[in-house]
């Protein structure tokens, strides 16, 4: 496909030089693109947990995504509360409920960004860069509360010690072997975050130029006028 | 192929073992195979034929068997499932006997089941005489979803749902006292057929024995079969009156003989006993004739006379005279010799092979004589009326096997395998016919007799009744095992024996004893284990398995969990999850009447819990998402611990409440 539709249509810059149109076109459709890669996100898992033990052959799974869980929470939720564990139904469920209009805004300010034809767009473009590292310093918050919620009148809660389940690799808990790993949604916005510093850095390419041309009219206007 | 080559070497050097003399076998080490295996089978003196019979059966854990068998449970009127090749007992379903291990009969689920199959006048039978499992088919072919059995002692027949293995329903023959020739299904099920036995004045109605003739009876039942309902409908069931001959076993013809029923009888003689008035005895007086009549039976006409109004109901059931059957030509006779047993239509429906427990041979029928004979009429009669096709017009072969012929089965290399109780052996013979082609050996000919022990009843091939048996597996179902196990006094294990029928000619092995120690079971089925697809947990929480959906008094958390007073009435409302009830005290007056409901809200597999209230009978199986009822009146006071039956999880033995019923 060709992605430039007139190669001899040219962009005037205040200085005389000439661009191709494509310059403009390219960080734009980036920052889209991005957009787009988070709003895929939403329909992946971003982390999951397995726990196996000698008689749950299969494993049991949870996957966590940004707005539900999926998999054998009712198993795992029966377990937990021999220790005395909230229900993990009842972990971030302010964020599960905000996450997809959330997710929406990032999509949207990296809209914005488009539109912003400055080093301004950068800004607007930081929630999204941000967003794994929100992601998972939520998660980790969300794992420190619910190991550390335990009910001392359940049947172990008091024999245990508070702790954190593990963010990611390999953990132990009793009987079950843990398996935490991030899950495609969270690859789909840490491929966010790669395409936005590329999408920023053609916008920089893109209206760089333009910027410092305008600053150069400025200053000769200035100094003529002096 | 790995596991046949493994087979092979293992054989060749045994062999070499043997013909070298008592040397330890030093050499599969060398050639890369276990030396400690070889070392086992020299130490215990194992054959060739042994580790060939133990490489078959052995299956290594975690591994699941590629059949599954269904059998009688015969007299602890249960039903048994057990792997094939493996032999190992799988599950014992509850059927016709009250069962606590799946809480059947005992408060809970069963208690309908088992009301439904009690006398009209409602006297609870506490038993049955399983004889005959019948798996449901599609075009002829076992199609995995249901499981009907009979009981011979008090003519019912169960309904077995096979995403549950649970019994769903029991229904009492309306008219009949006794059975035997069921169950048998049609080919794709329209109907579950139940043979008669000993005959009796229809409703088992007084009559004094001399009146035999006049007023006693056989009688057919063809159950119809509701598949969606998963129930027998009676109302659209019928029976046909048979003279009192005996009928014994039948079989449903396929293919081209679709549409027809065959039964043998051994009582033609219309034998009354009396041994201690002077008259032969039973055994004596039924054995005197030198033939008694196979029954053939058009129940597809039977079918459409019953629509058209020709039958009359009795006791309930639509019912076609022994008159109606001979006039609308239902029914037909053939001879058959001496004593028979058995009725086996061969897997494309064009013979019947029946068996002379007194006559060395096996009788092929053709049903293509038989409708020939038919079609051309001019037939004589029996003395009740029934035309007699003469045995000349409707055998195809006889063929000599030895002393003691009962049942027949078949493999898919055109062989019928027979067995000889009297020889205590497994006849293989081959078939003629379009069979004719598919074994090396002449047709209608004695291949090879196995020597079996002891004294074999039925026989069962692996998917064996169907329209395409596959052979590999043979199981001979004696009744006596004498010798072949340890002595647990002086009521002895049945021997279910596994033969390998896997190869041509005579080379029929013979591969494993299994003890079954719990009764005397007759008849079993062997399906393709992957035709069966069960539920692993129920599909949902609160799942009724009677009625198969969600019960309306199921509750789905322990947040709904309650107790409600009405009057005397108390209401439970319980949820089950590891390992604790909800609610855990439930404290009542005496002389409350009590509906509790149970739900258990697991969904893992295998996470079974019991409810058992101690002095009250009441012991519940419920399985992961099942939800159960029990009501009773609390006529003892006092204080009952009740608890979980099923070892459930680490804290099992904490997983109770108190049950305290005020005086």
């Amino acid at each position: 496909m060709k992605f430039d539709p007139d190669p001899d249509v040219k962009v005037l810059l205040p200085d005389g030089s000439q661009k191709s149109l494509l310059t403009y076109q390219l960080p734009s459709a980036i920052l889209v693109l991005a957009a787009l890669l988070l709003v895929v996100s939403m329909f992946q898992p971003y982390w999951s947990i397995t726990m196996t033990a000698p008689q749950y052959p299969k494993g049991l799974t949870v996957e966590v995504y940004v707005n539900h869980l999926e998999g054998d929470m009712g198993e795992i939720d029966g377990l937990n509360h021999y220790l005395g564990m909230p229900p993990l139904d009842e972990g971030g469920r302010f964020e599960r409920q905000i996450s997809i209009p959330a997710l929406a805004m990032l999509g949207l300010l990296l809209i914005a960004a488009t539109f912003i034809h400055s080093k301004w767009a950068a800004i607007l473009a930081l929630p999204a860069l941000l967003w794994p590292v929100i992601f998972l310093a939520d998660l980790w918050l969300i794992l420190y509360t619910y190991g550390h919620s335990i009910d001392p009148e359940s049947a172990l809660g008091g024999a245990i010690d508070p702790f954190t389940p593990p963010i990611l690799g390999t953990g132990k808990i009793a009987q079950f072997g843990t398996v935490a790993e991030l899950q495609a949604g969270f690859y789909l916005a840490l491929a966010a975050v790669a395409v936005i510093l590329v999408g920023l850095w053609f916008h920089r390419v893109a209206y760089k130029p333009l910027q410092d041309a305008r600053k150069r009219i400025k200053t000769q206007e200035q100094s003529a006028a002096s | 192929m790995k596991k046949l080559v493994i087979v092979l070497l293992l054989l060749s050097v045994l062999l070499g073992a043997c013909s070298g003399g008592n040397e330890p076998a030093e050499t599969p080490a060398a050639e890369g195979l276990p030396a400690d295996a070889a070392a086992v089978a020299a130490e215990r003196g194992l054959t060739p034929n042994d580790v060939y019979a133990a490489l078959k059966t052995y299956m290594p854990s975690g591994q699941t068997d590629p059949y599954i068998m269904f059998a009688s449970g015969g007299q602890s009127g249960q039903m048994l499932v057990i792997g094939v090749p493996s032999m190992r007992i799988l599950k014992m379903i509850a059927v016709f006997t009250p069962e606590s291990w799946q809480g059947y009969g005992y408060g809970g689920s069963g208690d309908a089941v088992l009301a439904g199959g009690f006398m009209p006048d409602g006297t609870e039978i506490k038993w049955g005489d399983t004889h005959h499992p019948g798996l449901s088919e599609t075009a002829g072919e076992y199609d995995g979803q249901f499981v009907f059995i009979n009981d011979k002692a008090n003519a019912r027949l169960a309904v077995i749902d096979l995403r549950d293995f649970e019994t769903k329903q029991i229904v009492k023959n309306p008219t009949a006292i006794n059975d035997h020739g069921g169950t048998f299904v049609t080919p794709n099920t329209e109907y579950v057929v139940e043979g008669p036995q000993y005959a009796a004045p229809i409703n088992w109605e007084y009559a004094p024995l001399d009146q035999y003739q006049e007023a006693y009876r056989g009688v057919i039942t063809f159950w119809a079969f509701d598949r969606l309902a998963g129930r027998i409908d009676q109302a659209k069931s019928f029976q046909i009156e048979l003279p009192p001959y005996w009928q014994d076993l039948c079989d449903a013809g396929k293919a081209v003989s679709e549409g027809w029923v065959f039964c043998n009888s051994f009582n033609t003689e219309m034998a009354t006993g009396g041994i201690e008035s002077g008259n032969p005895p039973f055994e004596a007086g039924t054995t005197k004739n030198d033939t008694d009549y196979l029954h053939i039976i058009d129940w597809k006409k039977a079918e459409e006379v019953v629509k058209a109004g020709g039958a009359q109901e009795v006791s309930g059931i639509a019912m076609i005279s022994l008159q109606t059957a001979i006039d609308e030509s239902i029914l037909y006779f053939t001879p058959e010799p001496k004593s028979p047993h058995g009725s086996d239509v061969t897997p494309g429906g064009e013979f019947i092979v029946v068996g002379g427990k007194l006559d060395p041979h096996v009788t092929i029928y053709s049903f293509e004589k038989i409708k020939a004979a038919i079609d051309a009429g001019g037939l004589e009669t029996d003395v009740f009326g029934v035309p007699v096709i003469p045995l000349d017009k409707s055998m195809e072969a006889q063929v000599e096997l030895g002393l003691g012929p009962l049942h027949t089965v078949y493999d898919d290399k055109g062989y019928a395998y027979t067995s000889l109780f009297l020889d205590s052996a497994v006849a293989r013979w081959t078939l003629g016919g379009p069979y004719a082609d598919k074994h090396p050996e002449e047709a209608w000919t004695l291949v090879q007799k196995l020597p079996v022990q002891y004294n074999i009843g039925h026989i069962a091939a692996a998917e064996g009744d169907t329209a395409s048996p596959d052979g590999g597996y043979v199981v001979a179902l004696n009744k006596w095992s004498i010798d072949r196990f340890a002595k647990v006094g002086p009521l002895m294990p049945q021997n279910f024996q596994l033969v390998d029928v896997s190869q041509t000619g005579d080379q029929m092995k013979l591969l494993y004893d299994m003890p079954i120690g719990m009764a005397e079971p007759h008849y079993t089925q062997i399906i393709k284990a992957d035709k069966l697809n069960p539920f692993e947990v129920y599909p949902e929480i609160g799942w009724n398995p009677e009625t198969m959906s969600v019960d309306p008094n199921a509750i789905t958390s322990e947040e709904q969990a309650r107790i409600e007073r009405n009057g005397n009435n108390v209401e439970i409302w319980m949820t089950v999850v590891r390992s604790h009830y909800n609610p855990e005290h439930v404290e009542i007056n005496k002389g409350d009447h009590v509906i509790w409901h149970l739900t258990s809200l697991e969904r893992t597999p295998d996470a079974t819990h019991g409810f058992a209230i101690p002095g009250y009978n009441i012991n519940l199986s419920l399985e992961p998402g099942e939800t159960q009822t029990v009501e009773f009146d609390a006529n003892q006071a006092g204080t009952f611990a009740f608890y979980c039956t099923e070892f459930c999880s680490a804290l099992h033995l904490e997983m109770l409440g108190y049950f305290l019923v005020k005086p």
